[in-house]
């Protein structure tokens, strides 16, 4: 494996790394954008610009990469999703990400259009997200799109891929991440986990069929009881515990200064729990408005 | 299958809004058999179209006939042709490859759909639904999974599944109703003691066997 970006830099040295993410919306300036990356300096190594997450149409990507990188210093880690775009328009991008010094590419699939903003759009899926996977290695590596027609100058880029540990059934996540280790991800950034049982479970997989790609698990704290209860609520797949659940409620009723001390002790024990796992490299914080908890988060985990 | 739904009494009123005699015609293929455009189905709407002219003092002359397999050039040209004289209009009750052949052989009539084409399929297993099970992508894979066909099960269409949006098994898209093609498909290999294919990486299909080559032909002189 070659390290061309610093996030791949410091997993390959061994350091535990923190990534951050952030989410252009639909607006031309982006000045917030801007602010919040501002924010995460000097605690996350690298930060994941989103692609029009949950199918709704925003700023686009790789532009809000690129100036990210460029006013702040601080790494992109560029979603590409095969949701909106052909493989014509993806080996576009990936050179253009080239072009714009990108150095590190999360290859995903995408929210399906029915759950986003324009859902009458026709999804594209020329490829899915292991074929992209499949694509960005052939321009890396050998220097040639999918029709092996030559690139000049390829671009370079580590490239990550995405995993589900709160899947269940976890068996066919795990083999699909086993497919895109054999393809050559570089890393996997997983959802948002609150379980420790579940995260043990899908490491479990992963040891049992030898998936060694290094991980970053996903963290996402609670901005407020309102966002807790939605995610409990809405957002299939997300398992909270009922003691986790109990203690944030606890103190939520306390106030929201409470509510925001009990999100930092009990994310500061849960990453410290996460650290300790074999395969895990990093957190991928997601704390998308809530940013300012994050500092707090990683030293309780001793970070 | 190919499954076929009656367009709205609306929808049909308003194409044959100019004309003064119609025949509807029935197929007694694909569409009698889901008993959406067979000869009872092509019987009925011919009631209502006489019905709603009569109701109208419109006055038109309205008849009611069937074909088999409205897709097959033959019998269609033999079929209707002692028929179809005298009518200015045709409602086709057969799917979108039928009624694009009757409006070639007899190409003096206007010709209108009066169902929608829906997809290829077959009843579930409860034969309460007519369900999609075919996108006749031109390349079949369902020797390699387990029989069930991720191009039209899985809603996006992958060949390397699941993507993030199961939970339990079941599809985001649409509401967590639908199973996860993809889950289902690593159950069955699982069953069959054939998990190896589900490890297996698929490259990215040549499209060109299904929608990057314009309508496609088998057979006949280039």
């Amino acid at each position: 494996m070659q390290v061309f970006s610093e996030l791949m830099k410091r997993i390959s040295e061994g350091k535990f790394v923190v990534t951050g993410e952030l989410e252009p919306v639909k607006n031309t300036d982006l000045t917030p954008v801007l602010e919040t990356a501002g924010l995460l300096k000097g605690q996350v190594v690298a930060i994941n610009i989103t692609d029009n997450p949950t199918a709704f149409a925003y700023l686009n990507t790789l532009v809000t990469s690129y100036i990210m990188q460029e006013k702040t210093g601080i790494e992109a880690i560029y979603q590409v999703t095969v949701r909106d775009r052909n493989r014509l328009a993806l080996v576009s991008d990936l050179l253009a990400a080239g072009t714009l010094n990108i150095r590190n590419v999360l290859t995903i699939s995408g929210d399906f259009v029915s759950v986003g903003d324009n859902p009458q759009a026709k999804p594209v899926y020329d490829l899915d997200s292991t074929q992209l996977l499949y694509l960005a290695r052939k321009m890396v590596d050998e220097g040639v799109d999918l029709a092996g027609n030559k690139i000049q100058n390829p671009p370079k880029f580590n490239i990550g891929v995405a995993a589900n540990p709160n899947a269940d059934p976890i068996e066919p996540e795990i083999y699909k991440l086993l497919r895109k280790q054999n393809i050559g991800a570089d890393f996997i950034q997983t959802q948002c986990v609150y379980n420790i049982e579940s995260l043990d479970k899908f490491i479990d997989g992963m040891k049992s069929l030898d998936v060694r790609t290094p991980t970053l698990v996903g963290l996402a704290p609670f901005k407020s009881m309102k966002m807790m209860s939605w995610m409990i609520n809405f957002v299939p797949g997300i398992n909270v515990p009922e003691d986790m659940k109990r203690q944030l409620e606890d103190a939520g009723a306390k106030g929201k200064v409470a509510f925001k001390e009990e999100n930092k002790k009990i994310f500061g024990e849960l990453c410290k729990e996460i650290k300790k796992r074999s395969r895990v490299c990093g957190i991928h914080m997601m704390a998308i408005g809530f940013e300012e908890v994050i500092p707090d988060i990683l030293s309780e985990a001793g970070i | 299958m190919i499954i076929v739904q009656p367009k709205s009494m609306d929808k049909i009123l308003d194409m044959v809004n100019a004309s003064k005699s119609i025949l509807v015609v029935g197929c007694e293929g694909c569409s009698a058999v889901t008993q959406m455009g067979g000869e009872k189905q092509a019987e009925s709407l011919a009631l209502l179209l006489d019905l709603s002219s009569k109701l109208g003092g419109v006055g038109r002359n309205v008849k009611a006939v069937s074909t088999l397999r409205q897709c097959d050039r033959q019998i269609v040209a033999s079929t209707l042709k002692p028929l179809i004289e005298g009518y200015d209009s045709v409602i086709c009750m057969g799917c979108g490859a039928g009624t694009q052949v009757v409006a070639d052989i007899f190409q003096d009539k206007l010709v209108f759909p009066g169902i929608d084409t829906k997809f290829i399929g077959s009843h579930d297993r409860d034969a309460k639904a007519f369900v999609e099970m075919c996108r006749a992508c031109g390349e079949c894979v369902i020797d390699e999974t387990g029989g069930i066909c991720p191009v039209t099960k899985c809603s996006k269409s992958i060949l390397n599944g699941p993507c993030g949006g199961n939970a339990n098994g079941k599809c985001e898209v649409g509401g967590y109703v639908r199973n996860c093609a993809w889950v289902d498909i690593y159950n069955r290999l699982k069953a069959q003691n054939r998990l190896e294919l589900y490890a297996k990486f698929r490259p990215p299909r040549d499209f060109r066997t299904w929608v990057s080559q314009g309508p496609r032909e088998i057979g006949g002189e280039k």
